[in-house]
């Protein structure tokens, strides 16, 4: 290796690492390519809004997973905001350094490795067996708020950190409580990254399948209220692959996913990208 | 953190500025003040109280199984038969590890690549492309890679020979699930080490190259290593995707093209099923997995501790 001239090995090596850059992008591009041109065909407005026949028939559209992602979405957030964003407070404005605070970010650090399955084991056996909710979009939704809440803690905790700590500091010399400074000076401050954190959350629920697959039960029928069981479009993809033959639907519908995929993407670049342009005008 | 301590929370002095309320609300507002704080404890140890909950009911439905088949029995026994009372998870653990050590070896050397090129070599204009690129590899379920992978790589596999759902679509699915990971934590590890370093080393007469992997990998290592173990997490802990390609026969693949099941797709198959024992073994399935999932999360915040130490030694 040392005998080689040196910029014979830099040679060497750009051409390698550029072909793995080039190799990863035609990946992605054939991925997205792929799902988008198998899947956007076979989306029409019948198929948005027909509920699938369920079971191994493959039949129908879709219109009742989007229901029940949409009520397990607005579930699962409203339950997680304030136990999320009230960690990230806790920890950036209360904590001290001492064994009570590791203790809590070693939880948060061990919860968010924690495997998607398990939380639907555990959720299985407390929400849908202990508690009997039974297979419910209510057992899902409790569920996945224990396996986002690390996700919203971390945005959280960041986009307070990111606050300047001279407008806190101004809020304190005001007279405001500590309490009265947190709530209107560094959550205003804060609340676009706090933003970015729960459309994150949003993201990772609309994708989540397996901790759903063990505590929703995938009835295909449209959810009554949140106590009924259901199918996200996610797990539908899953139950249209495995059940059924139907691949043209479950590419139509996960092409629909990817779309939303990238639009929150898309979404939470540009709230980044403006409160960075905020933050840094401000100081 | 430092200087919340040193500002007096509670005087409620009468000389003290009103500015932000009004007399009514003097007495009132030091109330809210405390009675937020005692509210923000409750919520900081929801996570505590939940990773509790958690492993208090896994190991209450788990243990009955090590006791009733006995722990070494049912890590190393070979086979898994529910309605024969037989359950003996070594098939799980070697299929879970056949895909995990497969797919790392491919995606390490590949993302550790992406990343350097997304961080020292690619010119502005490529790397505001890839970078979205990466982000919506990540964003992507799991299920869709799982479809797309019985759709193209199954029948792919297939004419190399068997039925295609093997060890090797899963590793393949895999590769591609777990870049972005590794490229993503690299990349910003890579970033992270002090300019000073890579001018030293370019004024030195090293080359780009030599600076890359003499001076800059080596600095960023702890990250580099910590993505590698987040991507294994997330490479054992895969569920959907490997259910729907890897066959899920209960057997020790001995090839890249035979079937295999995962820990996690044996919980996920059976578990709306399984009754009495066998759902205990489920759970102990579970312990099994969380185990080496705490094992990894103790290299990954050994890794990043040293990474930090490193930095302020700079």
């Amino acid at each position: 290796m040392a005998k080689v001239n040196p910029k014979t090995t830099q040679t060497i090596a750009r051409t390698l690492i550029w072909g793995a850059g080039a190799v990863t992008a035609l990946i992605l591009v054939a991925i997205v390519i792929y799902i988008l041109a198998r899947g956007l065909p076979f989306i029409n407005w019948e198929f948005l809004t027909t509920v699938p026949r369920g079971g191994l028939s493959g039949e129908g559209g879709i219109s009742s997973t989007i229901v029940t992602t949409l009520y397990l979405i607005g579930l699962t957030i409203a339950i997680l905001v304030i136990p999320g964003v009230g960690t990230a407070i806790y920890l950036t404005q209360y904590a001290r350094d001492n064994w009570p605070t590791n203790a809590i970010r070693y939880a948060i650090n061990t919860l968010a490795g924690v495997p998607s399955i398990v939380f639907g084991l555990f959720g299985f056996a407390l929400f849908v067996t202990v508690l009997s909710f039974n297979f419910s979009i209510l057992s899902g939704a409790l569920t996945l708020v224990c396996l986002l809440l690390p996700t919203l803690i971390s945005t959280s905790e960041e986009a307070i950190r990111a606050v300047p700590p001279y407008q806190k500091e101004a809020g304190l010399a005001l007279g405001a409580t500590k309490w009265q400074t947190i709530l209107h000076v560094i959550l205003p401050a804060a609340l676009p990254g706090i933003v970015t954190g729960i459309i994150l959350c949003i993201g990772r629920a609309i994708g989540e399948t397996a901790c759903l697959y063990v505590t929703m039960g995938g009835s295909a029928a449209m959810p009554t209220s949140l106590l009924s069981g259901g199918r996200t479009m996610a797990l539908h993809v899953f139950y249209l692959a495995t059940d059924t033959s139907a691949f043209d639907k479950a590419m139509a519908t996960a092409a629909i996913l990817v779309i939303v995929v990238i639009i929150i993407n898309s979404l939470t670049n540009w709230i980044a990208r403006r409160f960075q342009l905020r933050l840094m005008g401000r100081s | 953190m430092s200087q919340s301590t040193n500002i007096p929370q509670n005087q409620a002095g009468g000389n003290r500025p009103q500015i932000l309320s009004s007399a009514s609300h003097k007495q009132s507002r030091y109330a809210v003040n405390r009675m937020a704080k005692i509210a923000m404890i409750v919520c900081a140890s929801s996570s505590f109280l939940i990773l509790l909950v958690i492993i208090a009911f896994i190991f209450r439905e788990g243990l009955p199984a090590f006791i009733e088949v006995g722990f070494f029995q049912f890590l190393f026994g070979i086979d898994w038969s529910p309605s024969r009372g037989m359950f003996g998870i070594l098939p799980m653990i070697a299929g879970s590890l056949a895909v995990t050590i497969g797919s790392i070896a491919v995606a390490i050397p590949l993302g550790v690549a992406c990343a350097i090129l997304l961080a020292e070599i690619a010119p502005f204009k490529v790397r505001e492309a890839l970078r979205p690129a990466v982000e919506l590899l990540v964003g992507i379920p799991s299920v869709i890679y799982g479809l797309v992978g019985m759709l193209v790589i199954v029948p792919a596999v297939r004419q190399i020979g068997g039925t295609g759902y093997s060890v090797l679509a899963a590793c393949v699915v895999l590769i591609v699930m777990i870049l972005p990971t590794i490229i993503s934590i690299s990349e910003d590890s890579i970033r992270a080490v002090p300019r000073k370093y890579k001018e030293g080393s370019l004024s030195l007469g090293a080359t780009q190259w030599q600076t890359v992997w003499h001076v800059l990998i080596p600095a960023a290592r702890s990250g580099i290593g910590a993505s590698i173990v987040l991507g294994i997490g997330r490479a054992i802990g895969e569920t959907m995707a490997m259910i729907m390609v890897i066959g899920n026969a209960v057997m020790v693949p001995t090839s890249p093209l035979s079937p295999a099941r995962t820990l996690t797709g044996n919980i996920a198959v059976e578990i709306n099923y399984a009754t009495g024992l066998h759902a205990n073994a489920l759970f102990a399935t579970a312990i099994i997995l969380l185990a080496f999932i705490v094992i990894l999360n103790s290299i990954t915040m050994a890794l990043f501790k040293r990474g930090f130490r490193g930095q302020s030694e700079s």
